[in-house]
This record gives structure tokens, C-alpha cells and sequence, in this order.
């Protein structure tokens, strides 16, 4: 068998031009929810910047029935990595709902695995003897599954929130995962063009862990240092795809060292060296130069712009350089990010403002109450 | 779809197409066979990111007036006809451009006028990352484009030829233009109303005076622009501008040649 003839059967379309990923993120900063239906058509005017080898989204505020449990979606190829994978879910959470992830047959989406939901918490006991804090554990949960159960992908696993994302395009996996039926306040999405690494179910974005999710265009060349960097966390890279490491640079720099969403911002997209000299006689050096050295190791080089997704928010962040591209806009308490500005007038027609954030400048949205 | 009083062949000179939700292949096609059709004036209603809109055109005397966001590479290749954006557009207008013109009565984003030889890009407002970047010209050919806004870094990247504007009507709440202006810059020429620091610039631009040519090519171009997209330039004189050539030429030209 040729080399890459095991994805032959993704490339439907083969007149298509060299496009880039597309990604947009919608979030309403009042906490108000809305459909899934307002993510999957701004999605749906990227179309051309994906191939079909990927398409995902993140929703928040989608399980207020189950807002105090851990929502785990899985990913199954085969029934031994399932069995295997429940028997360590009944060990070491107490699960309260086991379900499968509710889709509908699609002409776009063929050769689904065996797609689970377990609403769960950790066991008292569990938690208690190991000393840990619950998310801790639940990291830890996640990364032995996805290391250790073959075959079998944890994708979600954040509370009140949920990733979908398969092989196909965006629009197409919105609607074989019926995201139109869930309502929450913030959605990214993305539809996916691979370049370096394959185009498989867990390689689709959003990438996850708890409730950070990430949506990205380009490639992260610090992939290598940044890897073995979260490894001394305790963070393993199983995705295939350097797109993993940010959602677990985050977690490291916003929920265990708890530093700012802006200043962790700072960290992943450093000033240049050229830049932190410039302002020697500003208060920003001492600050730049010391997050530039204690963190040189989760600077991510090479080209992105990314949308992460929060509990409690949305951020849009370039490169240093702004080698992808994206825009931003609001409107009321709305606030829009996405690869193009079509997507974002898609669903907002008439926006308050439109800009093209800075490279290395993120665009932050916080809710303003709780949800 | 093709709304027209009459459907004869030689009145259909000005013609409407609703775009909404019209592919970009679909769409482009029907402009194309309008235009064999001898049609000159074509309005796009509804446009929301179809790409390459105007794509290799190369019938003069042509216009067509686009209505809502084209998507990216409006203009690409584009030989001769004009086109009017009435919002914002996205990247790469006017790419490798070769005669015509592009009016945007918005912003604009990144890598405006990429390889560009030939023609006019106005843009009203903003302009993003890359502008210009490797525009070059060729005796007669020389590609123009003139923002009112202001613009993001590499600003004239690795630009060869051409004339690049940049009036930055709403400097102050934003900077001018950003950093890495006219980086491998070694042809073609900047105007900017305003200053820049050298910690922005190249290491092969330098800041020189405009002479009477240049400011007697600026007041033509600057008179067509606030025409053409309405601008207001009332605060605006020649005397404000400064100029960006390198000031090497072809730096490179002696590397593979010991």
C-alpha cells in the first residue's frame, strides 16, 4: 500500500485549490444562550478553507442539567479499548448518566466510531486517598485513557460544555451531531485543511482538556519543546497534532499557575527580543523579560491564529507576526471572532465594530455575570 | 439569479445579480458570460465571501459593483476592469493585479496587492498585514495603492516597484503603520503622512524628502482617491508626507555570482 492510501478514501474533492483551516467563535458576554445553528452557519461560508478531513465545535452552557459533573464524550474504535475504558470510569468516577452521543445519519460524515457521553464525577474516595484536587484527577483520568485504552479518545471532558468534532466538513458535522438542538453562550467551530498530520476523528479541533477547548490555523513549530515541556506537568500529547499543546498550555498557565488570561497570552505569543529591548525604560520590560524567560518553553512559534474557549469566555490570539489570518467584531454584548469577516456578517450582518486584531494582541471576552 | 428588463442580447449592457448564497464558481461564471455577452455594467447584491470575484478579467471598460463582503482574493490576476466594493473586503485584494482598478469603501484586510504589476487598489480605511508586498513595475506598468486608514506591519515587504500611499486619517487612536516597513524592500517608492521611527523601518529603507514630481504624483492620486471613494482630505497637504525608497538596489544581485 502506498504511503497515505489509508486516507484515500477522505479526499472527496480532488479539483479543490490549496486552502487554509477556517475557525469562528461566537460568545454572548451577558451569558445568553442560543442554538448551535448560529456556529455552524458562519462555518458553513469558510467551507472552502477546509478540505473535509476535519470539522469540529465546542459549545458552553449546553448541559445546565448537568452543570456540577465532569461531561466526558469518547471516542470507541473498537469494543475491547470500551470495555476496558468503562471498567476505569466505574473505578474511579461515580457516573451518573452513560449515553451514547446523540447524532443522525449524514451523507458527509461515513465510518463513524462508537461515540459515548458519560456525565461523571470523581469517587470521594478516590479523590480523598490520593489527595487531589478533582480537576487534577480528571487530567490525570484523561490523559491514561487517551495514552494507555487503544483505540479510545477522551475528547470532552469539561463541566457544562462539550467538543463534537469528526471527519467531514464543519457544517456537515454540526449537523450530524444535532448541535442545533443544544443551546450555550459561547460556540467556535472549526473546518480543518491538515498539512503535517493525518486527518483522523481525534485529530479534529477542538482540542480539550477540562474546559478549555482550542480552535487553530497553522502549524505550531515549538510543537517538539512545548510537548516535552507540558510532559514534566504530567500533560501526554496523544492527538497527533501540535494543535493539543495549547489547550494544555493554558490549563498549566491560567488554572495551576494562575496567571492572567492576558499575561498567559503574553507568554504563548512573546514579544521579540528586539521588542522587550525597545522598551527598556517602560514598565513592561522587567515584566516581559521575566515571563519570556520563565516560560520559554511554552512560547508557540510559527504561524496561528487560534480561538480558545472558557468556562467563563473567549480568546482570539495571532502569532507575533500575524501569519494567519483574523478578524473580530462586536455587536451588543455579542462578540465575534472568525478567519473572515463574511463569517462573523453570516450571522451579524450589521456589526458595532469590526477590527483586525494585532498580531500577538488577544482579543479577550469575559462574561460579565454568572451563567 | 440574472434580473434584466430584457433578455436581447444588446440591451443587456447593465444587469443585477442577487448573489445571496450563490457559490463563488457559480457566481463568477455568470459575470464572466455577462461580460462575453457585452454587458459593462454588472451590480452584485448580496455578496458574502465568495471568493476571487472579477478573477482574470481582462475586459476594459467594465464595471462591477459589489454589494456586501466579497470574500478573499477580489480582483486576482485582473486585467482591466473596474470594481467597487461598497463594505469592507478581506485578503488579498488584487492580487498579482496586472490593470484596472479596486475601490473599497471600507477596510481591507492582509496582503493587499500581493505581487501586484499593474493597476489601482484605493481602500478607504484600514489595510492589514502585508500590504503590498512584492508589488513591482515594469516601464509603464506601475501597480498604485492608496489607504485613507492605517496599516498593520511589513508594510511594503519585499516590494520591487510600484507606489504604495498610506494617509492615516485615523492615526492617533491607532499607530500610523506598524513594524518591519518596507523589510527587503529594493524598488518602488512609499508615501506616508506622517512619521515613522526607525526602530519601524527596514533595514533597507531610509526616510527622504518628497522632490516636485513626487508631490505633483501625489496631488493627482490624492484627488482621484477622495473622488473615487468619497474620503475627506480636507486636512490633508502634500507638505504632511514623507517618503520610503531603499536605498540599496538589488542587494541580493551579486549573491550567486562570487
Amino acid at each position: 500500500m502506498a504511503f497515505g492510501d489509508q486516507y484515500a478514501k477522505w479526499r472527496v474533492d480532488t479539483e479543490k485549490v490549496p486552502a487554509a483551516c477556517g475557525l469562528s467563535g461566537v460568545m454572548s458576554r451577558d451569558g445568553k444562550r442560543f442554538g448551535g445553528d448560529v456556529i455552524i452557519e458562519s462555518m458553513r461560508v469558510l467551507h472552502d478553507r477546509g478540505n473535509g478531513l476535519g470539522g469540529g465545535f465546542a459549545g458552553y452552557g449546553i448541559y445546565p442539567d448537568h452543570r456540577d459533573h465532569y461531561a466526558m464524550h469518547i471516542m470507541f474504535e473498537d469494543a475491547a479499548g470500551r470495555a476496558l475504558c468503562e471498567e476505569l470510569l466505574e473505578a474511579n468516577l461515580e457516573v451518573e448518566v452513560a449515553e451514547e452521543l446523540p447524532t443522525r445519519a449524514h451523507a458527509g460524515i461515513i465510518d463513524a466510531p462508537d461515540l459515548r457521553r458519560y456525565f461523571a464525577r470523581p469517587r470521594r474516595e478516590v479523590v480523598a486517598a490520593e489527595a487531589i484536587e478533582p480537576d487534577d484527577f480528571m487530567v490525570k483520568l484523561v490523559m491514561k485513557i487517551n495514552k494507555t485504552v487503544s483505540g479510545t479518545f477522551v475528547f470532552s471532558s469539561g463541566k457544562n460544555m462539550g467538543v463534537f468534532k469528526a471527519v467531514g466538513f464543519a457544517e456537515d458535522v454540526g449537523e450530524f451531531f444535532r448541535l442545533p438542538e443544544y443551546d450555550g453562550y459561547i460556540w467556535t467551530g472549526h473546518g480543518r485543511f491538515p498539512t503535517n498530520t493525518p486527518g483522523w476523528w481525534g485529530g479534529a479541533h477542538p482540542f480539550n482538556i477540562l474546559d478549555w477547548t482550542v480552535v487553530h490555523n497553522g502549524e505550531i513549530s515549538s510543537y517538539g519543546i512545548n510537548k516535552r515541556y507540558l510532559e514534566m506537568f504530567g500533560y501526554e500529547c496523544t492527538l497527533l497534532t501540535d494543535t493539543e499543546v495549547m489547550a494544555y498550555l493554558f490549563d498549566l498557565l491560567v488554572r495551576k499557575h494562575k496567571l492572567p488570561l492576558e499575561l498567559a497570552c503574553r507568554v504563548i505569543a512573546a514579544p521579540f527580543w528586539k521588542d522587550i529591548d525597545y522598551e527598556r525604560e517602560t514598565e513592561r520590560h522587567d515584566l516581559d523579560e521575566a515571563l519570556r524567560i520563565t516560560y520559554a518553553s511554552a512560547l508557540v512559534n510559527g504561524p496561528f491564529a487560534v480561538v480558545i474557549g472558557f468556562s467563563r469566555g473567549m480568546v482570539g490570539l495571532n502569532d507575533r507576526i500575524k501569519l494567519r489570518p483574523l478578524v473580530a467584531a462586536c455587536k451588543d454584548d455579542f462578540l465575534y471572532v472568525s478567519s473572515e469577516e463574511s463569517a462573523i456578517r453570516q450571522v451579524c450582518p450589521r456589526p458595532d465594530r469590526v477590527w483586525a486584531p494585532n498580531a500577538g494582541q488577544p482579543v479577550i471576552g469575559e462574561l460579565r455575570g454568572d451563567v | 439569479m440574472a434580473k434584466a428588463a430584457t433578455n436581447k442580447k444588446s440591451e443587456l449592457t447593465a444587469v443585477t445579480i442577487d448573489a445571496t448564497g450563490i457559490y463563488y464558481k457559480q457566481l463568477n461564471e455568470q459575470v464572466r458570460d455577462l461580460i462575453a455577452e457585452g454587458c459593462t455594467d454588472i451590480v452584485l447584491d448580496g455578496v458574502n465571501g465568495q471568493r476571487y470575484i472579477g478573477d482574470g478579467l481582462t475586459t476594459d471598460g467594465v464595471t462591477i459593483v459589489i454589494n456586501g463582503v466579497p470574500g478573499n482574493d477580489l480582483g486576482v490576476f485582473m486585467d482591466g476592469p473596474e470594481v467597487i466594493v461598497n463594505d469592507n473586503a478581506q485578503d488579498g485584494v488584487g492580487n498579482t493585479m496586472n490593470a484596472g482598478k479596486i475601490v473599497v469603501k471600507g477596510h481591507a484586510g492582509d496582503v493587499i496587492g500581493y505581487g501586484m504589476r499593474g493597476g489601482k487598489v484605493f481602500v478607504l480605511d484600514n489595510i492589514g498585514y502585508r500590504v503590498g508586498i512584492h508589488m513591482k513595475s515594469f516601464k509603464e506598468q506601475v501597480p498604485v495603492i492608496v489607504a485613507g486608514g492605517c496599516a498593520g506591519d511589513f508594510f511594503g515587504e519585499y516590494m520591487a516597484g510600484g507606489l504604495l500611499v498610506l494617509l492615516g486619517l485615523n492615526a492617533g487612536e491607532i499607530p500610523l503603520v506598524g513594524s518591519y516597513v518596507g523589510t527587503g524592500m529594493h524598488g518602488g517608492t512609499i508615501f506616508l503622512r506622517g512619521e515613522v521611527t526607525d526602530h519601524q523601518l527596514g533595514k533597507e529603507v531610509r526616510v527622504f524628502p518628497l522632490d516636485d514630481e513626487d508631490t505633483c504624483q501625489l496631488e493627482s492620486l490624492l484627488k482621484e482617491f477622495a473622488a473615487d471613494t468619497g474620503a475627506d482630505l480636507s486636512g490633508v497637504s502634500t507638505g504632511q508626507f514623507i517618503k520610503l525608497q531603499p536605498f540599496s538596489h538589488r542587494p541580493y544581485g551579486n549573491m550567486y555570482c562570487y
